[in-house]
């Protein structure tokens, strides 16, 4: 939302622009997400979100490139986005142009060694136009990536992947010190409450202005906030609420 | 055929706690897609024999294959587009090559995975699969099979790849079925046409089986769970006796089961034949019940492909 309405240079009628910046979604299955504001922005009717994951419908379960106009990247498989990001960014210095490249990373995209692989070469190649967004929620498809953020401490944390009473993974994977990985790979950190929009729109605009190098902002956040029974809730990774909970939802987020 | 529907993937937990229990020495993988997969109804109950190494196929794979180097029967699996796709290099190097004991269960295979969309519909995992020198491709019908084939893939030494569903498809089989390594399972008699299918399709095949019989065509289907090692005999024989073939696979028509099939009656018995499955193309999101209409993997499109061998069949 930030960086639709605040951060990006684009034209939602003119997807194809050559000098817009580009975003990268490397988690592909936040693609809802993406089609609402890009609905919002007007790049496809507000009405179309409904036939989301509909034979026939441009809205595919993960993005799919150009469908609709303005999506940049396919994805749905974890850990390509930065390595895409990157050849873009390479393509915008070839070609003489001063577009940015923003991509969003889940803790799902850090778990992957392509991830790694992409962070190193970014910085190899000095690329200051790339700017990597980590949506450091801590949960992930079964569970909770880190030891920090459950609760229970009873179990011995050289224990990884053990089954919560409630049915969920703990520490499937655990990424700190974060910070000082991404640093130690050649980046600018930055941190932020990815939750708290102008401070994200001005970590943003100090990474806009950093020559040399890349930069990646850690946005802590809460999966599901804002709904009370599906805030820090693996639960509802996968799996859409049932009518009677969207209806809860809306009304909590009203 | 009862009415019970069950998703194959179903059947992987269950087997391996049981498996466990009963004294194999399984060690279980897995890259965030235990709840999916099953696999981590293992890690409830044996936390300390699942490890987890989080989204990270490529390594799972090669974790695996160092367990498995140490003599233990190792079990990893994901969605069946990230493994084999994501990690084939390290597949192929790391199980195939050295023949290691790593039993590998793609879940979520093919265009049923449905509203997930083309980046979450394994359709090429089984040419990539049947590649591989050694490896043992297994590719269960319903969930009584599913049990029965990771049975057999714990017990056997060597790599195995099991393929299993996301959706609830009904259960054909009791708890009479047996599967054999190697043998393909006469699932109802015919004299005049033979389908051969995999998986999901086993299910169509049969329900074509019924519309031809209302048109006086009798019609076999043979579930050719074993893709590799292959029926051979039973393929021969299929040709042999009934004189015209139809494939049916939720997978690309080319480097699955059509392509081993052709390829075998064309060194031994050639005859007619018809290939029921994706036709050189991803599918996009819908439910899956709407893709198979979709993209013709349906028992009217084997029922009419069963005419059309019929009517090119000789004598
Ligand atoms: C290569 C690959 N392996 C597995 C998956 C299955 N998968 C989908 S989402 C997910 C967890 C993602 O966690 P995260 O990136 O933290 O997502 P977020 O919390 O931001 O929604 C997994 C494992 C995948 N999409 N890609
Ligand atoms: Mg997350």
């Amino acid at each position: 939302m930030a960086l639709y309405c605040h951060t990006l240079r684009h034209d939602p009628q003119n997807p194809q622009w050559p000098d817009r910046d580009r975003f990268i979604l490397s988690k592909g299955h936040a693609a809802p997400a993406v089609y609402a504001v890009m609905a919002e922005c007007g790049y496809l009717p507000v009405e179309e979100l409904i036939t989301l994951r509909k034979l026939g419908s441009c809205l595919e379960g993960h993005l799919v490139a150009d469908s609709p106009p303005g999506v940049e990247m396919t994805s749905g498989s974890l850990g390509m986005g930065l390595s895409f990001s990157l050849g873009q960014a390479l393509a915008a210095r070839l070609d003489g142009k001063d577009y940015r490249v923003y991509c969003l990373l889940g803790d799902g995209d850090l778990n992957e060694g392509q991830t790694w692989e992409a962070a190193m070469a970014s910085a190899h190649h000095q690329v200051d136009n790339l700017i990597a967004i980590i949506d450091y929620n801590r949960i992930q498809n079964d569970g909770f990536s880190d030891y920090s953020r459950y609760e229970d401490k009873s179990r011995p944390q050289r224990i990884a992947g053990w089954v919560s009473e409630e049915g969920h993974t703990v520490n499937i994977m655990a990424l700190q010190p974060l910070e000082e990985k991404w640093r130690a790979f050649g980046w600018q950190v930055l941190e932020t409450d990815g939750h708290d929009l102008s401070a994200l729109i001005e970590t943003l605009e100090k990474a806009k202005g950093t020559k040399g190098r890349p930069t990646v902002i850690i946005a802590h956040t809460v999966k599901g906030k804002g709904v009370s029974f599906m805030e820090n809730n693996p639960a509802f990774h996968g799996k859409a609420p049932t009518p009677e909970q969207a209806e809860k939802a809306l009304a909590e987020l009203a | 055929m009862t009415t019970k529907a069950a998703a194959t993937r179903e059947a992987l937990g269950p087997t391996l706690v049981r498996l466990r229990r009963e004294g194999l020495d399984i060690v279980v993988v897995d890259a965030d897609l235990g709840s999916s997969t099953t696999a981590r109804e293992f890690g409830k109950v044996f936390p300390e024999r699942f490890f987890a190494v989080g989204v990270a196929e490529q390594n799972m794979v090669n974790v695996a294959a160092g367990l498995a180097a140490t003599g233990k029967t190792v079990f990893i699996s994901t969605f069946a587009v990230f493994a084999p796709g994501r990690c084939f290099d390290q597949i192929r190097l790391g199980i195939a090559q050295p023949r290691q004991n790593v039993k590998l269960v793609g879940s979520h295979a093919g265009i049923i995975t449905g509203e997930d969309g083309a980046s979450a519909h394994a359709i090429d995992d089984l040419s990539l699969m049947l590649s591989l020198p050694g490896f043992r491709v297994i590719v269960p019908a319903d969930v009584v099979e599913a049990e029965q084939a990771i049975e057999v893939a714990a017990r056997t030494s060597g790599p195995f790849y099991v393929r299993c569903v996301r959706p609830k498809i009904p259960v054909i089989y009791d708890e009479s079925h047996e599967f054999q390594l190697g043998k393909a399972h006469l699932t109802r008699p015919g004299k005049d046409v033979t389908v051969m299918a995999i998986g999901v399709m086993v299910w169509k095949a049969l329900e074509a089986a019924e519309l031809l019989a209302q048109q006086g065509i009798d019609c076999r289907v043979l579930n050719m769970a074993s893709l590799k090692p292959l029926d051979v005999e039973a393929v021969l024989a299929a040709a042999r006796e009934t004189g015209a073939i139809v494939t049916a696979e939720d997978h690309l028509v080319h480097g699955g089961l059509a392509s081993l099939v052709a390829q075998t009656l064309a060194l031994h018995q050639p005859a007619p034949m018809a290939f029921i499955g994706m036709q050189d193309q991803y599918a996009v999101s819908g439910r899956w019940d709407q893709l198979l209409e979709h993209y013709g993997l349906t028992a009217e499109k084997i029922a009419e492909a069963a005419r059309s061998v019929l009517a090119r069949k000789k004598g």
